[in-house]
């Protein structure tokens, strides 16, 4: 038995075994990615199961977060980022990462979640309806209902349903991160991305966050990285484990965790590096 | 320090001591050279209130340059630098912050983006009446605009431009990556992560700025005197808001004007001491108005770190 | 979800009317901000554009070895001189007297507010500083000419009610807080670990600040008065009115002289018909003033660049 189970707190969910039937959300293919001249991914390929959560592990700078924010194209925004190969997002198997798809309209689709809590400098309400706002949603009540809806899914709604017109700074951190959950699941992303969303939260924040991520692969699809492996062992179904810019060994998270099948993963599961 | 100081032999000592008065004389004389400065400036502004307090009253807000100094005011300077400033404004702010926009969230590094760098910076040191003679050749002959409010305003904010752009670029910079990446990240385009999200962010930083540079334009006199702008202007533009409609008007724009500094230039190059006193009330006004609008922006600046450091 | 809908909806969003107009303002907008930029340039280009066109019929007419060498100005007497060089050597003397007082007080201002005050007192002092940048240079001349100038007559012999002392000291005091705000800047960025290692030599704080950071600093203090003498050559209005309006060629700082700016400004002042030989005179004297403070304007920049790059 691994280090990562003992330390799994009560808030642990049992990884619910791949079913035949689950369809592929997405597929990573002979993914390289370069920063300038750094070439960060080396021919990354795994699956996102549908409706499932899929956590990305590994030690720091081996290219999880990377991976992660080169599915909405995020790295568009600094001058020397390039992509070769494919992320497919099913059924119609649209690349996200050719040159030829508008970024925006791939972000548009794909919702993130980052490190830090990042409201904006807004109203609760208007943090969770800007994802709305920017594809065109005005219609008041429509707005209203998928921002209450959102704020339900992101379990913070009991918490801020009397005060929505405050500030979003006025929320404690945990809070906040919730509410950027909430922000990015108002527009009904057919991905989920959240790139360590708990590192700068307390332990009991941290849990919370840990149980709606369960909860929330019910109806959209989670791709989460994280540096802590007993998070990854909790709430994910599949597990993917990086270094160096490699995808190492991709799998069952239960069977990652009990019985990986490289020896790197092994090695850095019992803590042996990384 | 001391415990060394004991141990050590007579001479480390003596080193020691030596090296904490050499410390000691320059701090004093660090405060000394302060108080000098703060000197002069209140010397400055003791000498013209002396002189000019005395001159300000209700009429020398409401008269027309006169012949007699005692019966001169600053009504058509008041005036024309109101209106001056409103064009330099409505010019400076749009483009400053449009260039500074551009510049810091939008332009690669490449060369071109570097030349406009070293072109703004060499803006920022362009003497101002070299501003003057750019408006006189350029905007009142070559485009035939003759010696009118349109022209000043615009000659100021082509010299305030640098410090608006300057001011944008840094209050863009420090805005945090994670509000950018976030604002991209729910799927907003360029122009809408800029209007609804970094310009917001900037707004101080901006505003800070806009009031330094508007401040400096409101004391230029080297390229209003360049362009030619009568000194002497005995009458007011016509009303920029009218009882019958369209209840706005433009012609203002196209008034001759005098401006506050240029009357007291005016007043100061006079041989009569009558005319020194109106040159000191008019610069009592200037300097109040100077004053006020940097003590008003450093006043932004400050709050806008208590914000950003809780 | 059926495949059916899903295989539309990037379709979907590329269709969509309201992105689609948002792409369009976007791109607008881009192209707006890049003129915005742009202008910049072009206004450098007007300026340079200007001050040759409208100086050519001067050049035409004043041969340019004279311009340089002929040691009279005066364009508008019968006997007409053009030569460059009394506005010239009064605008040295000015800006040169302004530096002679800028520099001390700066270097010890800039190392006192970046190497011993704290923190607070520092953030309390800056503002001083900018009060004295705020004040409008026309005051600042009515300052010079009417309070300090009769002020030093009483203690400096042979002072003239214009000359290019006072004019010169006051330009100094100016240019003060552009320069030290440039160099506590520079001075500032030198890393703590120079600092700390100097300290650990046994340096004195003064020794550590003259000896490690100023070196450490060099480029960018450098820049910081070539700056400020770039302004103190192109200052207007103070000249203008303390130093007087008539071209001097002069050794003596206690005498009048007109600046190149003082010029420009005088001949501004009466009726200049557009296209006369005295409307050209401005133009050429702008010309110089304009190559000289771009010299020290670029050589500031590129060594304050040289200074950001190495730390």
């Amino acid at each position: 038995m691994n280090e990562a189970l003992h330390i799994a707190s009560p808030a642990v969910t049992t990884p619910t075994p791949l079913s035949p039937e689950a369809t592929i959300r997405a597929r990573v293919s002979n993914l390289d990615f370069w920063y300038s001249k750094f070439q960060a991914l080396h021919s990354v390929s795994m699956p996102i199961h549908n409706n499932k959560v899929t956590a990305i592990i590994g030690p720091s700078g081996c290219g999880k977060s990377t991976l992660l924010r080169c599915f909405n194209r995020i790295h568009d925004l600094y001058p020397g980022a390039r992509y070769e190969g494919a992320i497919e997002l099913m059924p119609d198997g649209l690349n996200l990462v050719s040159r030829s798809v508008d970024p925006i309209l791939v972000r548009l689709m794909v919702g993130m979640v980052f490190q830090k809590p990042n409201p904006f400098p807004k109203s609760i309400f208007e943090n969770v309806a800007s994802g709305l706002y920017v594809r065109g949603l005005r219609n008041r009540s429509e707005v209203e209902g998928r921002v209450e809806k959102a704020l339900k899914q992101a379990a913070i709604w009991d918490e801020v349903q009397d005060r929505l017109k405050k500030p979003a700074y006025e929320l404690s951190g945990g809070q906040q991160q919730r509410l950027c959950i909430a922000r990015a699941l108002a527009p009904e992303p057919k991905l989920l991305l959240l790139d360590e969303p708990t590192s700068a939260l307390d332990p009991i924040a941290t849990a919370k966050i840990e149980s709606l991520i369960a909860d929330l692969a019910h109806d959209v699809t989670v791709v989460i990285v994280t540096h802590n492996m007993g998070q990854a062992a909790r709430i994910s179904d599949q597990t993917a484990f990086m270094h160096m810019g490699k995808l190492i060994e991709f799998g069952e998270t239960e069977q990652i965790f009990t019985n990986p099948t490289v020896d790197q993963t092994r090695d850095y599961i019992t803590g042996r590096f990384g | 320090m001391s415990d060394i100081a004991i141990r050590a032999g007579d001479d480390t000592r003596r080193l020691v001591q030596v090296k904490r008065r050499q410390d000691l004389i320059f701090g004093v004389v660090g405060i000394l050279v302060l108080f000098v400065v703060m000197g002069l400036l209140m010397t400055l502004v003791a000498d013209l209130l002396i002189d000019g307090l005395g001159r300000i009253s209700p009429e020398f807000l409401t008269s027309f340059p006169s012949r007699r100094a005692a019966a001169a005011g600053v009504l058509s300077a008041w005036v024309g630098t109101t209106l001056v400033m409103l064009v330099t404004a409505a010019i400076a702010i749009p483009l400053g912050v449009g260039a500074g926009l551009y510049l810091e969230e939008y332009a690669s590094k490449n060369l071109l983006s570097d030349i406009i760098e070293v072109n703004v910076s060499n803006l920022a040191g362009v003497p101002s009446i070299i501003y003057g003679l750019l408006a006189l050749g350029f905007f009142v002959y070559a485009l035939d605009m003759g010696q009118t409010i349109l022209v000043g305003g615009l000659v100021l904010s082509l010299l305030i431009l640098p410090i608006v752009i300057v001011a944008t670029r840094e209050a863009v910079r420090a805005i945090p990556s994670g509000l950018r990446e976030s604002a991209y990240g729910i799927g907003a385009n360029r122009w809408q992560v800029m209007w609804s999200y970094i310009l917001p962010s900037a707004r101080p930083g901006i505003l800070t700025g806009a009031i330094v540079g508007l401040s400096r334009a409101i004391g230029e006199t080297a390229p209003i005197i360049t362009i030619g702008a009568l000194t002497y202007i005995a009458f007011l533009p016509p009303a920029p808001v009218t009882s019958t409609p369209p209840w706005i008007n433009f012609e203002w724009l196209n008034s001759p004007f005098t401006v506050m500094p240029i009357q007291m230039f005016n007043w100061t190059s006079r041989p009569q001491a009558e005319f020194h006193v109106n040159a000191a009330a008019t610069g009592v006004l200037l300097l109040c108005m100077t004053l006020m609008m940097n003590g008003f922006a450093i006043y932004l600046r400050y709050r806008l770190r208590r914000t950003v450091r809780t | 979800m059926t495949p059916e809908t899903q295989i539309s909806e990037y379709q979907a969003l590329r269709n969509s009317a309201f992105l689609r107009r948002g792409r369009i303002l976007a791109g607008i907008m881009q192209a707006a901000l890049f003129s915005c930029a742009a202008l910049s340039v072009l206004i450098t280009g007007a300026i340079i554009w200007v001050l040759v066109t409208e100086s050519l019929p001067f050049f035409q007419q004043v041969p340019f070895w004279d311009f340089l060498t002929d040691t009279e100005w005066t364009p508008v007497f019968t006997e007409a001189h053009y030569g460059i060089l009394p506005l010239l050597t009064a605008t040295f003397w000015a800006a040169g007297i302004a530096m002679a007082v800028a520099t001390p007080l700066g270097l010890i201002l800039s190392v006192y507010l970046s190497e011993f005050a704290k923190p607070s007192v520092r953030e309390a002092l800056k503002p001083i500083l900018e009060m004295l940048a705020a004040v409008p240079t026309v005051v600042f001349g009515y300052f010079a000419l009417l309070f300090l100038t009769p002020l030093a007559k009483q203690f400096i012999p042979g002072l003239s009610g214009f000359n290019l002392l006072v004019p010169g000291f006051v330009m100094g005091m100016m240019i003060l807080p552009y320069v030290v705000s440039i160099s506590e800047d520079a001075m500032r960025a030198v890393p703590m670990s120079l600092r700390e290692g100097a300290f650990a030599i046994g340096m004195s704080r003064v020794q550590m600040a003259f000896q490690v950071v100023i070196p450490g600093a060099f480029s960018g203090v450098t820049a910081a008065y070539l700056l400020g003498f770039s302004r103190a050559v192109g200052e207007t209005m103070v000249v203008a009115i303390a130093a007087g309006q008539n071209p001097n060629l002069t050794g003596d700082p206690r005498e009048g002289a007109a600046t190149i700016t003082a010029y420009i400004v005088q001949m501004s002042l009466g009726d200049l018909p557009h296209g006369s030989l005295a409307y050209s005179t401005i133009f050429a004297a702008g010309l110089v003033l304009f190559v000289i403070t771009l010299f020290f304007n670029l050589t500031g920049f590129f060594l304050r660049r040289k200074f950001r790059e190495a730390y």
